[in-house]
């Protein structure tokens, strides 16, 4: 088999049993998982033998749409050193994630559904990856939009899970407003219908016209960065991320921590070279993921629900990972620590889904407690990737983390500080929620007969705390990495290193302080509790300007277009129709019988006498 | 000569008289849509894409003095459309469900109707263009009338005069058109006016293209002509609902771009910003209109006006990208919607009532049908999969390169899809989502009929969906250059 063969193979075959599992399988749920299963564990070794063949290409399958000159889409697959290790973060932690659901959802209903989202999510995700080109990169996109919003609204019997997945697809729409505009905007820009173009290999080498008009080149840019915005979760339009954690936990780990949500930070890698030939647009990238990380972080600190900490902290992170790209030092910066992240954030969710579990769906943190001795391999594996995201030495998330703390010191020094204090809170929260569930003495009954979970289960957990710890070795940063861009250090004073050290040991210690044996939470901040009111705010704008216009609207359309207009028009010609009234037999047979004749006669009446 | 274009037109016929004579009407009206369906087919498959042009043609002198003739034919465009007509056609007879008053009239209706729209795209003479769909619109109006649910009554009026109305301006215009041509060489073919046209020897006044707009337009709901529709398809049964929302409607686009597009390209560029006026009232004004509806099957109607704003909106961008965008989206919405109806319809059928207020949760009960929403819904939306989303790019890639003038009609068809997902999800939300009134708790899902019939028209959708190429070079043989 040569490789564009096994390329092809590896992005259908999640496609093939999503349908199959529709059509087929619905009735049995081991076959729905089992071929759910056996697809990601075929797309596992497809990705790894195009990562270790690591041969460029791209293979042509069709063309989507082909005017000629005048406009083609192609779906192209395009393998490069980009693609290649997005696949491998893909394909690694997929069927992990997959097995891992055999237990967690055992007891669900809809168990066809979920695995056909899953497998329908994998085949969209993959597509993300390998498109060769903005749209067919959009159509795969907006594909994952609606398996994230099938797999949240897993539950829809009930209101807030159904509001959930409506907001989560509504909310990326928006930000796909912006993408697609900008994508238009990019093949007007580079020629239109005379060979305008909106392929990967053209944004590697941006056209005169954006050299000569730089405006243009940051309007287009900031445009297709809407895109990550919506589905990066960034802020203004972060708030579908914490909502959708109304999914089953195995989805939050998948789709909303590890991969889907890193596919806006994988765009901008992939938009890399016109994002840094745009210093504006570089800018606001860059302060978008600044203000989102230290602003996500806030709120991480004030959650009581054990996936909404999570979940503000993966907008943190992804927040991080967008200033990498705004730093427009290299791609390869924000793809490291999207790298790290995927293993240390899906592993905490499935710790988390472990946990609630145990807890017989319980996920407030204040009814946990003590559970470290209860679910000893879900605790340490917790652990690892606690401190990898916390940033602790020698664990992954310390290495990307700080490379991109490191470069904002170089490149931006404003940023760098709203970053480091952002650095600071994630010891901080994490520390509270690790002292809060697996410490102290149980705060509830379930908490008391907490059990450990299947080893379906814990081995995944397991099988991911590995690369949670090793994954930011410089042995796996040069073998994913360095093809991509340089991961240099940056020169900067000895006294930098230390900040983060202190900042790590700063928030862990605070929060094992405050933290240590209490009942309840010792600090309570309503702004930050109802999450700054943005979402309250946004629903006041939703009800209040959008209702309000719709309801404009249909008044209008009711009382003025229709009423005045067209009735009255109506009634008009009722009364020059007042004449022919003994015609009307008052029903509308006739009627439309002696319109029908009418008609014939005019044609004749037209035609014979000129 | 090929007959099979005219046996597409008289297969329905046949079998309406065959009804009256009383042979059993449903077993006849679904053999004759199968049939239909698999001629459609046919021809679809052996039209010659390299030779290109008007193939199929046959001819029936009727006024050969007046330049009159009965001319059948079809390019890429015609047989999209007719596929569309035909797979509607079955799919609106195989979904109807029992009739207990005159159930042979109501399947005589159906086959009129589509006898009509099969009529009126085969034939290349613009007079039996129009007379065509007259045939097909009155069927219409009686079906809305007689076996309607709600107001029907008004509803039937009000279409009536609304459309009789809007083909009488038509006919002005058609006339109008008519009488134009210099007397020696005075013909309705669409094939000599093109030729007359593109030679230059022809240029009819630009206030005739806007007598066409306004008729055309009127018949398919342009802003701000559009009021007869959400309640004529609320009240519709389902099965008319799904011809006219379908492919009846499509007739204005079909004529302006058969009449309009090639006879008045001066006209269309200098009216062209009253089009895209009146475009953005479709898609935003409109849009937000359908967002504050209360009811399913309002919201459908609503929906299904403010799409045409992406398809005039890919006519006016005047390329070939843009038209070809419009003329994908013409079949596209044409099953789309039809689907929609026809679950909208199934859904009646079960709860008697299309209120969001007493609907919701249905999914738990009615799972299948459920799914199949959720596809019609998300075709609607113009999720890519779909042909509404290819036809929708392809509208947008064809606008931009207008040029300027087309910066904010681009902007707001874009942010019409999100319009669109706005009413579509809140819809699939309060009807299948969330929890459940425990009335509704011994509902039964949906018929293998109903299953099939709307499988139907999904089947198309995804493959084109899959392969817009496959379309594309169809429908760009009916392009002017």
């Amino acid at each position: 088999m040569n490789l564009s063969t096994i390329a092809w193979i590896t992005l259908f075959v999640p496609l093939v049993a999503a349908a199959l599992i529709l059509f087929v399988t619905r009735a049995s749920k081991p076959l729905a998982a089992g071929l759910a299963i056996l697809s990601a564990l075929m797309t596992t070794i497809g990705g790894w033998i195009l990562f270790a063949k690591s041969a460029d290409g791209v293979y042509h399958g069709f063309n989507w749409v082909d005017f000629g000159q005048a406009l083609s889409i192609p779906f192209d697959l395009a393998l490069d050193p980009l693609s290649r290790t997005m696949l491998v973060v893909v394909t690694t932690i997929a069927p992990i994630v997959f097995i891992y659901s055999i237990g967690y959802m055992k007891e669900e209903v809809g168990y066809w559904r979920f695995f056909a989202g899953l497998a329908l999510f994998l085949f969209s995700m993959l597509g993300i990856v390998l498109a060769n080109n903005l749209v067919m990169m959009f159509i795969f996109w907006e594909l994952v939009g609606v398996s994230s919003y099938i797999l949240i609204g897993h539950y829809f019997h009930k209101a807030s899970a159904a509001d959930a997945a409506k907001q989560a697809f509504l909310v990326n729409r928006i930000g796909d407003f912006g993408f697609m505009l900008g994508i238009l905007l990019f093949w007007i820009a580079t020629g239109g219908p005379e060979g305008g173009t909106f392929t990967f290999a053209a944004i590697n080498h941006p056209a005169p016209i954006f050299v000569q008009n730089p405006a243009l080149l940051a309007v287009a840019v900031i445009l297709i960065f809407c895109g990550t915005v919506g589905k990066s979760a960034q802020f203004p339009l972060h708030v579908w991320l914490p909502n959708s954690m109304e999914g089953p936990t195995p989805v939050s780990s998948l789709l909303h921590a590890a991969t889907m949500v890193a596919a806006g930070v994988y765009l901008l890698a992939r938009i890399f070279p016109i994002l840094s030939s745009s210093p504006e647009a570089s800018e606001i990238v860059a302060w978008t993921g600044a203000i989102t990380a230290l602003g996500a972080g806030i709120l991480a600190t004030q959650q009581d629900d054990i996936k909404g900490i999570l979940a503000y902290s993966t907008i943190s992170q992804l927040g991080y990972m967008v200033t990498g790209a705004g730093l427009a030092v290299s791609a390869a910066l924000p793809m490291f620590h999207l790298f790290t992240h995927a293993f240390f954030k899906c592993l905490l969710f499935l710790t988390a889904g472990s946990v609630i579990l145990g807890m017989h769906h319980e996920q407030n943190i204040w009814k946990m407690g003590g559970l470290k001795g209860k679910m000893p391999i879900t605790f340490l594996t917790y652990c690892c990737g606690m401190l990898a995201l916390s940033g602790c030495p020698f664990f992954s998330g310390h290495y990307s983390k700080d490379l991109i703390m490191a470069c904002s010191w170089e490149h931006h020094r404003a940023i760098f500080w709203v970053v480091v204090i952002a650095a600071g809170l994630t010891p901080f929260y994490m520390m509270r929620q690790a002292m809060v569930v697996f410490f102290g003495k149980p705060r509830s009954e379930h908490s008391e007969h907490a059990h450990e979970s299947p080893l379906v289960m814990t081995i995944p957990l397991i099988l991911l705390a590995i690369p949670a710890v090793v994954a930011g070795y410089p042995f796996f940063e040069h073998l994913f990495f360095h093809e991509i861009g340089s991961l240099a250090e940056p020169e900067v004073p000895s006294f930098v290193p230390n900040i983060f050290l202190g900042v790590f040991l700063a928030g862990l210690a605070l929060a094992f302080v405050l933290y240590r044996n209490v009942e309840k939470d010792p600090i309570r901040i309503p702004f930050l509790e109802n999450r700054f009111y943005i979402d309250d705010l946004y629903f006041c704008i939703v009800r209040v300007i959008q209702g309000g216009f719709a309801r404009i609207c249909s008044f209008t359309d009711r009382w003025f277009i229709d009423g005045i207009l067209v009735r009255g028009s109506a009634t008009l010609v009722w009364t020059i129709g007042f004449a022919l009234r003994f015609l009307q037999l008052g029903n509308i047979q006739a009627y439309a019988l002696f319109f029908g004749i009418g008609v014939v006669g005019l044609i004749y009446l037209l035609l014979h006498v000129r | 000569m090929s007959l099979l274009l005219i046996l597409l037109i008289v297969l329905p016929l046949a079998a309406s008289v065959l009804i009256m004579l009383g042979a059993a009407p449903r077993v006849m009206a679904l053999g004759a849509a199968i049939l239909n369906l698999l001629i459609s087919v046919a021809l679809f498959a052996r039209y010659d894409l390299t030779a290109g042009g008007w193939q199929f043609l046959s001819e029936w002198k009727i006024l050969p003095k007046l330049g009159i003739n009965m001319t059948l034919g079809a390019d890429g465009l015609t047989l999209t459309m007719l596929l569309l007509a035909t797979l509607v056609t079955l799919s609106a007879i195989w979904i109807a469900p029992k009739i207990d008053k005159r159930e042979g009239v109501y399947y005589v209706c159906l086959l009129f109707i589509s006898a009509g729209v099969i009529g009126a795209f085969a034939s290349l003479d613009v007079l039996f263009l129009y007379s065509f769909h007259e045939l097909a619109l009155i069927p219409t109006f009686i079906m809305i009338g007689v076996w309607g649910s709600g107001d029907r009554q008004a509803a039937a009026w009000k279409a009536t005069i609304y459309l009789g109305l809007g083909s009488f301006i038509l006919l002005i215009g058609l006339l109008a058109l008519y009488l134009s041509i210099p007397a020696v060489s005075r013909t309705m073919d669409l094939r000599q006016l093109d030729q007359m046209a593109a030679a230059g020897t022809f240029h009819p006044s630009s206030l005739i293209y806007l007598i066409l707009l306004v008729g055309f337009g009127s018949l398919v709901s342009l802003f701000p002509f559009h009021s007869w529709a959400p309640p004529a398809y609320a009240c519709a049964p389902a099965p008319t609902a799904m011809m006219h929302a379908g492919v009846l409607k499509k007739f204005g686009l079909y004529g302006l771009i058969r009449i309009a597009l090639p006879l008045f390209p001066d006209a269309m560029h200098q009216f062209n910003g009253l089009l895209l006026l009146l475009v953005i009232g479709n898609i935003l004004y409109i849009g937000y209109v359908t967002v504050a509806q209360k009811r399913l099957d309002w919201t459908i109607g609503y929906s299904s006006v403010m799409h045409m704003g992406y398809i005039f909106l890919g006519l006016a961008s005047l390329n070939i990208i843009g038209v070809n965008g419009a003329m994908i989206l013409m079949f596209a919405h044409g099953l789309s919607v039809a689907a929609a109806f026809a679950l909208c319809g199934e859904i009646r059928r079960r709860t008697g009532t299309l209120d969001y207020s007493e609907l919701g949760g249905l999914a738990k009960v009615t799972p299948v049908l459920g799914l199949l929403f959720g596809f019609a819904a998300m075709a609607s939306v113009g999720l890519p999969g779909f042909a509404n989303f290819a036809g929708e790019i392809l509208v947008f890639f064809g606008a931009t390169a207008y040029g300027p003038t087309m910066i904010l009609p681009v902007i707001v068809g874009v942010w019409g899809v999100v319009i669109s997902a706005i009413y579509m999800l809140r819809a699939y939300r309060n009807t299948f989502w969330g929890p459940m009134m425990t009335r509704w708790d011994s509902l039964t899902d949906i018929t293998p009929t109903a299953l099939g019939s709307v499988i139907l028209l999904l089947v198309p959708l995804m493959i084109v969906g899959f392969y817009p190429q496959l379309l594309v070079k169809m429908v760009t043989t009916a392009i002017p250059r």
